[in-house]
């Protein structure tokens, strides 16, 4: 019997070491970062174009053009991940063709972010001739976040009572209509919930960028959709292993990863505190 | 006249409420083909990819033989003797990294999973789960970028090494970043194991601990195992990461402790350098198609085993 309890007290103390472990883990990355690059930070570094090589001045291009490029994503993938969403949850009935469509998706979003680069390549940049731009960096991560919208929206659309939609139909209304009026007024919320996380992580992607549009060094903002652009994710990767002089520059790898780190989850924040507060009102 | 007017207008109504009517059902019609193409969107886009990549790969063929590339040992697309397309190096790479995280997530997520599904209080749970999930969140290239200045240094201190770049570093790495997946999926199948089989199992006096071990852990072992399966995908497919942190030397790896190169970081690193539409340029489409199938094969194996374990749930 003591045995037993000597044998349980040890193996429960591996699980809490375990997950120590893996928070201990989260609490040096975020540690790290935070101590080294509070310093970093400043107006001039977030509103300032790097200057003299790179190794003086700030990341404004950098936030600019992460800001545009994840606009193009919203716009690709919100409204045809919803729209898939919609189709799944309340028009598909179960059949070979749904049961392809959700075999697509669940490999859609295993594929590497590295091949999405290169289907961006041949698709975007070569066979659309849309050149190395924001657009083309945006679809490609555009098509990347589109299985995590499609999962994230349908969620929401699931959590809708059948009800709703019943006594719609009952009054005579459409499915479209029923839809409009009685499913997707409590579902959006949700649905929008779960494209930011979806959004927060394209923004932090590099690979899918690397080759569509994001430039290393660009002395002027990008003005339209066709121009190249700087990233935060890719100035970091610069800053860190391709520049000339990385331990002189490692302070301001160390700010552009943290400007990187608090965007994304300020994103994840906003979907969090949204979630709280629409479960709140939909309970009230 | 007045009368003849009244019965024109409720005449009127009536065709137009049909007219209504008549749209409203052309108008769902309309609506629900767009949203079924839509649908299909989905399965065009994963035949586009694969079909993009097979015909951009397909040319390099022309010129470097099938089995060459797969069995070849050297990879050197850019000598100037005799052009070497051998993928073997990476993919001992990739697998050599890939295997190393699992080896170290595998256990701790496990592990991290049972205590939140049968130790934790559902306080601890409520605040722990947000910040694996927040692990998650973190960037591949900040994780990447840390590999270079904490986890390389470390490596290399303790090992005595030159630098810590190496298949190590990224395996580390790459543990942290599978880990989320693992423990999250875990957890689920952890938790959904019917309270009948706990119950039971400490009516006949085993421990909590027997019980999580011997019972609770078999019972959701498929579920765990597609969730590894699910973080073994993601580790293969990892490039920031790995192409920071490992050292990317194009050789056959010879430990741990030296530096890799696998599959994601050679794509990385030689196609921002390569002309379009030459054989080196096809021949990194074929790495891609390579990466494509493996993760297709582990994506398709641990999404059927979690398919037959929702159905014997149920």
């Amino acid at each position: 019997m003591k045995n037993k309890n000597v044998t349980q007290f040890i193996g429960f103390m591996f699980l809490r070491l375990c997950i120590v472990l893996v928070i201990g883990a989260l609490c040096i990355i975020l540690y790290d970062i935070f101590s080294k690059g509070l310093p970093a930070i400043s107006w001039e570094f977030l509103t300032e174009s790097p200057k003299k090589g790179m190794t003086e001045g700030g990341i404004w291009p950098a936030i600019v053009g992460t800001f545009f490029v994840t606009v193009i994503t919203a716009l690709l993938s919100i409204p045809l991940g919803m729209g898939c969403a919609i189709y799944l949850n309340e028009y598909a009935k179960d059949g070979k063709l749904t049961r392809l469509i959700r075999m697509s998706i669940r490999n859609l979003s295993g594929v590497p972010s590295i091949v999405y680069g290169l289907f961006g390549v041949v698709l975007f940049v070569q066979m659309m001739h849309l050149d190395t731009c924001i657009l083309s960096s945006g679809l490609t991560l555009g098509l990347m976040t589109l299985p995590w919208t499609i999962t994230a929206s349908e969620e929401a659309l699931k959590s809708v009572p059948q009800s709703y939609r019943d006594g719609s139909l009952a009054l005579g209304a459409t499915k479209w209509q029923s839809i409009q009026t009685n499913v997707l007024p409590y579902a959006v919320p949700g649905m929008l919930t779960g494209t930011i996380l979806g959004l927060a992580r394209a923004a932090g992607e590099t690979a899918p960028i690397l080759f569509t549009g994001a430039a290393f060094f660009l002395p002027f903002l990008p003005k339209n959709w066709s121009d190249q652009f700087m990233a935060l994710p890719y100035h970091l990767y610069i800053m860190s292993t391709q520049h000339h002089a990385i331990a002189e520059v490692r302070p301001l790898a160390y700010g552009t990863a943290l400007v990187l780190i608090v965007l994304v989850f300020l994103m994840n924040l906003a979907a969090i505190i949204a979630r709280y507060k629409l479960r709140k009102i939909r309970l009230e | 006249m007045i009368h003849f007017r009244k019965t024109f207008m409720e005449l009127n109504v009536s065709v137009k409420e049909k007219k209504r009517f008549l749209s409203s059902a052309v108008q769902d019609k309309i609506v629900h083909y767009i949203f079924l193409l839509n649908g299909i969107f989905t399965v065009i886009i994963l035949i586009g990819i694969f079909a993009l990549l097979f015909s951009t790969a397909i040319p390099t063929f022309k010129e470097v033989d099938l089995f060459g590339f797969l069995a070849g040992l050297e990879w050197n697309p850019t000598s100037y003797v005799k052009e070497q397309y051998g993928i073997v190096p990476m993919l001992v790479s990739t697998f050599m990294v890939t295997l190393g995280a699992l080896a170290i997530a595998i256990p701790i997520g496990i592990g991290a999973a049972a205590y939140l599904s049968d130790v934790a209080s559902p306080k601890v749970r409520e605040i722990v789960k947000p910040v694996v999930e927040l692990l998650a969140g973190i960037p591949s290239v900040v994780i990447g970028f840390l590999g270079i200045v904490i986890v390389g240094p470390f490596l290399a201190k303790v090992f005595g090494l030159y630098n810590g770049l190496n298949a190590l570093n990224g395996s580390i790495l790459l543990a942290v970043m599978a880990l989320p997946t693992i423990i999250s999926i875990s957890e689920d199948a952890l938790s959904s194991v019917p309270q009948s089989y706990d119950q039971a199992s400490l009516a006949l006096g085993a421990s909590k601990w027997q019980t999580v071990v011997r019972v609770k852990i078999p019972a959701a072992l498929s579920g765990i195992i597609a969730a590894c399966m699910l973080g073994m995908g993601r580790a293969i497919g990892e490039t920031m990461t790995v192409l920071m942190a490992t050292g990317c030397a194009p050789a056959m790896p010879e430990s741990f402790l030296g530096p890799v190169r696998t599959l994601t970081s050679t794509i990385a690193i030689e196609l921002g350098e390569v002309a379009y539409n030459t054989t080196h340029y096809y021949a990194l489409f074929a790495v891609g198609l390579v990466l494509f199938i493996i993760t297709f094969i582990v994506n398709f194996i641990s999404d059927t085993i979690l398919h037959r374990y929702e159905k014997v749930h149920r």
